[in-house]
């Protein structure tokens, strides 16, 4: 039945199409995690009252996230080819996806977790501190565990968003389900292929919300 | 033992200099309760965080224990913060932690290991009185429930000084008066200094030994408990003493209670500590040609003794009432008259 409905598939393509963007996804989400986390606290920490208060590591941080947050995806890929050649050796494949993928959505990240971690409650930091906790211990032990629902819910959407920028960055011949929708789908008009591709994603998507909405719920013990 | 000396507090906000804290004089002994009682703006909240370095003074020095909190920082004023504990008025506890893992919180700050970690924790669940809720996260809590796990979270580390910051400003009435009943327990089981903030006179007269009043920053009165009920001197620590003893001296009350009596003479007594346990009623009656009807009474208890106020009509020939009150006034009985209908 599969053969009738999407005639002009080959499912061996389709399926090394889906493992790579899965792979782009896993790995920039990884590290949009990663940057995105160490931004966040940067710029909670040293906004003006807080731990490590210092308007010029506050401004420069924070102009660094809003520039990076609002230049379109698709420009920045261009903009990064230069910077990807150097790091990767390479402007195609999936690996050349990963820096312009990770510099889009980090930014966007660190936003996230700096909202998630104005919502604990002050009290709880001042009583740390009253116990003689150092920044550090306050950082893992207090900011991170209290935060952690919105943390895990900003990632589900930042990863959400980052599979259809892996879309974008197949454009580009990044491969992936975007990729072989563009140039098998698109210019050889086989709807059928953008169509299976279409479908790859939106699993992608659900299963990357469904994994979202259970570890937040499960962290969650408000 | 705590000692401030002209601690002062000014926030520089840029446009406005602002004495949170005005030049604070205090000693508070080892093993006393200590309350400070003032509106919000009065500068309690600051003078509390000052105690354990959470502000820094802008003037003045702070010494708890011969140790000077205002001249240490980094790891030497961290390690003083875990004798010097406190307890919020919002509680403040871990949500994504358990009722055990927020007591072990700050002995894992201190580098406790785990048995022994286990161990206190334990120890001081049955000591707050909540055993069985060990695994209860602070959402499944009541207030109370809440502010117990503060309390044993505070005394984790056999702290010298626990400070509360309006520790029973969000809890109602009753659960209130058990959260004070527990803190004279551990003042007197475990001997610990404790400095309390508050906004209510219920809390400084039930657990307090002594009382500061503070009001624009300064402490505008201190002594006794008992002394300053007693003998209010500013008009500020008047109102705070009404707030639990004289709620039926307000003008409408008087007038109220004159009309209900219309004979004879009104007259308010106000008997502190041993005088509220003698039989000073029954001499009176007894010798002198009145009759007393009583109209209204009340006593409190603080931790130094009785305090009461009692408002009695006198009946009977001008000369023995004036008698009367003469004999009231001899056994050091704080009486005032009423006046009459």
């Amino acid at each position: 039945m599969l053969e009738t409905l999407f005639p002009n598939v080959d499912w061996a393509d389709m399926w090394e199409a889906t493992l790579e963007t899965i792979y782009m996804t896993a790995m920039s989400t990884f590290f949009t995690f990663v940057i995105g986390l160490v931004l966040g606290i940067v710029l909670f920490l040293t906004a003006p009252n807080q731990l490590w208060a210092n308007k010029i590591v506050n401004w420069l941080t924070g102009a660094f996230v809003n520039i990076f947050r609002s230049i379109p995806f698709i420009i920045l890929i261009i903009l990064l080819i230069p910077f990807t050649k150097f790091l990767i050796g390479s402007i195609r494949g999936p690996n050349a996806a990963l820096p312009a993928l990770i510099i889009g959505a980090a930014p966007f990240y660190a936003r996230m977790v700096l909202i998630a971690l104005k919502e604990i409650d002050k009290g709880v930091i001042e009583a740390a501190r009253s116990m003689g906790a150092t920044t550090w211990t306050i950082i893992r032990k207090v900011l991170l565990p209290e935060s952690k629902p919105a943390l895990i819910s900003g990632i589900t959407v930042t990863a959400i968003a980052l599979v259809g920028y892996t879309a974008m960055a197949g454009i580009i011949g990044a491969g992936g389900l975007g990729t072989l929708a563009f140039l098998d789908g698109f210019q050889r008009s086989r709807e059928d292929v953008t169509l299976m591709a279409t479908i790859a994603i939106l699993v992608i998507v659900f299963i990357v919300q469904f994994i979202g909405d259970y570890l937040t719920g499960k962290a969650d013990k408000r | 033992m705590i000692e401030l000396k002209g601690l002062t507090k000014v926030f520089d906000t840029g446009k406005a200099r602002l004495t949170a804290v005005d030049h604070v004089d205090l000693t508070v002994p080892s093993g006393e309760i200590f309350g400070i009682i003032g509106y919000s703006g009065a500068g309690k909240s600051t003078l509390i965080r000052l105690l354990n370095g959470l502000e820094q003074p802008s003037e003045g020095s702070v010494e708890i224990n011969g140790q000077n909190i205002t001249a240490i920082s980094g790891p030497k004023l961290r390690k003083a913060r875990q004798k010097v504990s406190m307890i919020f008025q919002h509680f403040n506890l871990l949500w994504s932690r358990t009722v055990r893992e927020n007591i072990e919180f700050p002995l894992e700050i201190a580098g406790v290991g785990k048995d022994e970690r286990r161990k206190r924790s334990a120890e001081l669940i049955e000591l707050v009185g909540l055993e069985g809720r060990d695994n209860a996260y602070p959402s499944q809590l009541s207030g109370g429930q809440k502010q117990r796990v503060g309390i044993a979270r505070a005394l984790a580390n056999d702290p010298e000084v626990l400070l509360c910051d309006e520790a029973t400003s969000a809890l109602d009435p009753q659960t209130t008066d058990a959260i004070l009943d527990l803190l004279v327990d551990i003042n007197k089981r475990l001997g610990l200094t404790i400095v309390l903030i508050t906004h209510e006179m219920h809390v400084i007269r039930k657990i307090c030994h002594r009382v500061a009043v503070m009001e624009g920053g300064r402490v505008v009165e201190l002594g006794e408990v008992l002394h300053v009920f007693q003998h209010p001197k500013e008009n500020i620590t008047k109102t705070f003493v009404a707030q639990v003893t004289e709620t039926e001296d307000s003008a409408e009350t008087v007038r109220h209670l004159r009309e209900q009596y219309p004979e004879g003479q009104l007259v308010k007594l106000i008997f502190v500590g041993d005088q509220a346990e003698q039989p000073i009623l029954t001499q009176l009656i007894r010798e002198y040609a009145v009759e007393v009807n009583i109209v209204h009474g009340n006593i409190s208890h603080t931790q130094r003794g009785a305090y009461g106020t009692l408002i009695l009509q006198l009946k009977g020939t001008a000369d023995e009432i004036s008698k009367a009150i003469a004999f009231l006034g001899a056994h050091d009985v704080q009486t005032e008259v009423m006046g009459n209908a």
